[in-house]
C-alpha cells in the first residue's frame, strides 16, 4: 500500500453503514465539479483496477434528477447498469443519491465536501436498509465478492448433497 | 487478500456440509451462546452439540472460551478475517478512485488558473 492510498480510510460504522474518507488537494467547487459533470465523473469513478469498461455515463445532479452508468464485466455478456436519483443537492457541499439499481436493498450514498486551506475533506458514506443488503451490496462492488459468493453455492450445494 | 490454504479450505468444507453446523454459525452470527443454548436452539445432547462446535471450532469458523463452567461459543477468526479482508478491498477500490480524482482536480485547477490569468 503506497502513502496516497493509506490516506483513504473506510470505516464500517454499523451494520448498515460504510463511510469512506480522503481529502483531496483543491478547492471544494472543483472537487463537487468532478462528482456532477459526467464527462469528467466517467475518468475517475471506474479505476482500471476495478476489471470494468464504463460503456456510458449520464448524470443530472439536480434534487430529482437521476443518474445511469453502464458497465462491462468480462465474467458477464450483458452490460450491467447502477442507477438512481438525486434527493439532495447543495452545490460544493453536499450531495445525496440513491442506488436503485438494487431494488430495496439499496444503499442510500451521501457525500460531504468540506474545504480548509484549499483542500477539501470528502466523506462518502453508504446507508443500506439492512445488514444483509450491506453484505451484499460491498460483495457486488469487486471480483474478490463474487468469488466468495461462489464459494458460498458450492457449500450450500455440497451441503444439500451431503444432508 | 486472504488466501485459502488447501487443508484449511477442506476443514471448512467439511465442517459446513453439514445443515446443523451451518445453521449454528448463522446463529452465532445474531449473538455469542453457550454450548447449553446452542443444544437447546438445536435440539441435541449437550455432546452431540460439542462435537459439532469441535469441528467448526478447528476449521477456524468458531471459536470457545470457557468462563466458570460454560463454554462460550463466537464467531470464529476465520469470519472476522474475511470482514477484515472485503473492508481492505473496499479501501483499494476507493483509494484507486480518489487517485484518479486527484489528478482530475489538479487538471480542472490547473485550467482555472490559466483562466484566470487571461482575464
Amino acid at each position: 500500500m503506497d502513502a496516497k492510498s493509506d490516506r483513504t480510510t473506510v470505516e464500517r460504522k454499523s451494520d448498515r453503514e460504510v463511510v469512506v474518507t480522503r481529502t483531496v488537494d483543491g478547492p471544494a467547487h472543483l472537487v463537487f465539479e468532478a462528482w456532477t459533470k459526467a464527462e469528467l465523473f466517467a475518468r475517475w469513478w471506474v479505476p482500471k483496477s476495478a476489471g470494468l469498461t464504463l460503456l456510458s455515463c449520464a448524470i443530472d445532479a439536480r434534487v430529482g434528477g437521476t443518474y445511469r452508468l453502464v458497465f462491462r464485466h468480462p465474467a458477464s455478456e450483458q452490460p450491467m447498469a447502477f442507477f438512481g436519483t438525486y434527493i439532495e443537492v447543495m452545490p460544493h457541499s453536499r450531495l445525496v443519491w440513491t442506488n436503485e439499481e438494487a431494488g430495496e436493498a439499496g444503499a442510500v450514498t451521501t457525500v460531504t465536501f468540506e474545504e480548509k486551506d484549499g483542500k477539501t475533506l470528502v466523506v462518502v458514506r453508504d446507508l443500506y436498509p439492512s445488514k444483509e443488503a450491506l453484505d451484499a451490496g460491498i460483495g457486488s462492488t469487486d471480483g474478490m465478492g463474487e468469488t466468495f459468493d461462489q464459494l458460498d453455492a458450492l457449500l450450500v450445494a455440497l451441503g444439500a448433497r451431503a444432508g | 487478500m486472504v488466501q485459502f490454504s488447501r487443508a484449511r479450505l477442506d476443514a471448512s468444507f467439511a465442517a459446513l456440509s453439514d445443515a446443523t453446523r451451518r445453521g449454528i454459525l448463522e446463529q452465532l452470527g445474531r449473538a455469542d451462546a453457550s454450548i447449553t443454548d446452542l443444544a437447546e436452539t438445536f435440539d441435541m445432547t449437550l455432546t452431540g452439540m460439542k462435537k459439532h462446535v469441535g469441528v467448526l471450532e478447528r476449521a477456524g469458523l468458531v471459536a470457545t472460551k470457557k468462563v466458570g463452567r460454560v463454554r462460550t461459543c463466537k464467531l470464529g477468526p476465520r469470519q472476522l478475517e474475511e470482514e477484515t479482508a472485503w473492508i481492505a478491498r473496499y479501501r483499494d477500490l476507493w483509494a484507486a478512485r480518489f487517485d484518479e480524482l486527484d489528478k482530475i482536480v489538479g487538471e480542472l485547477k490547473q485550467k482555472e488558473k490559466n483562466d484566470g490569468r487571461k482575464k
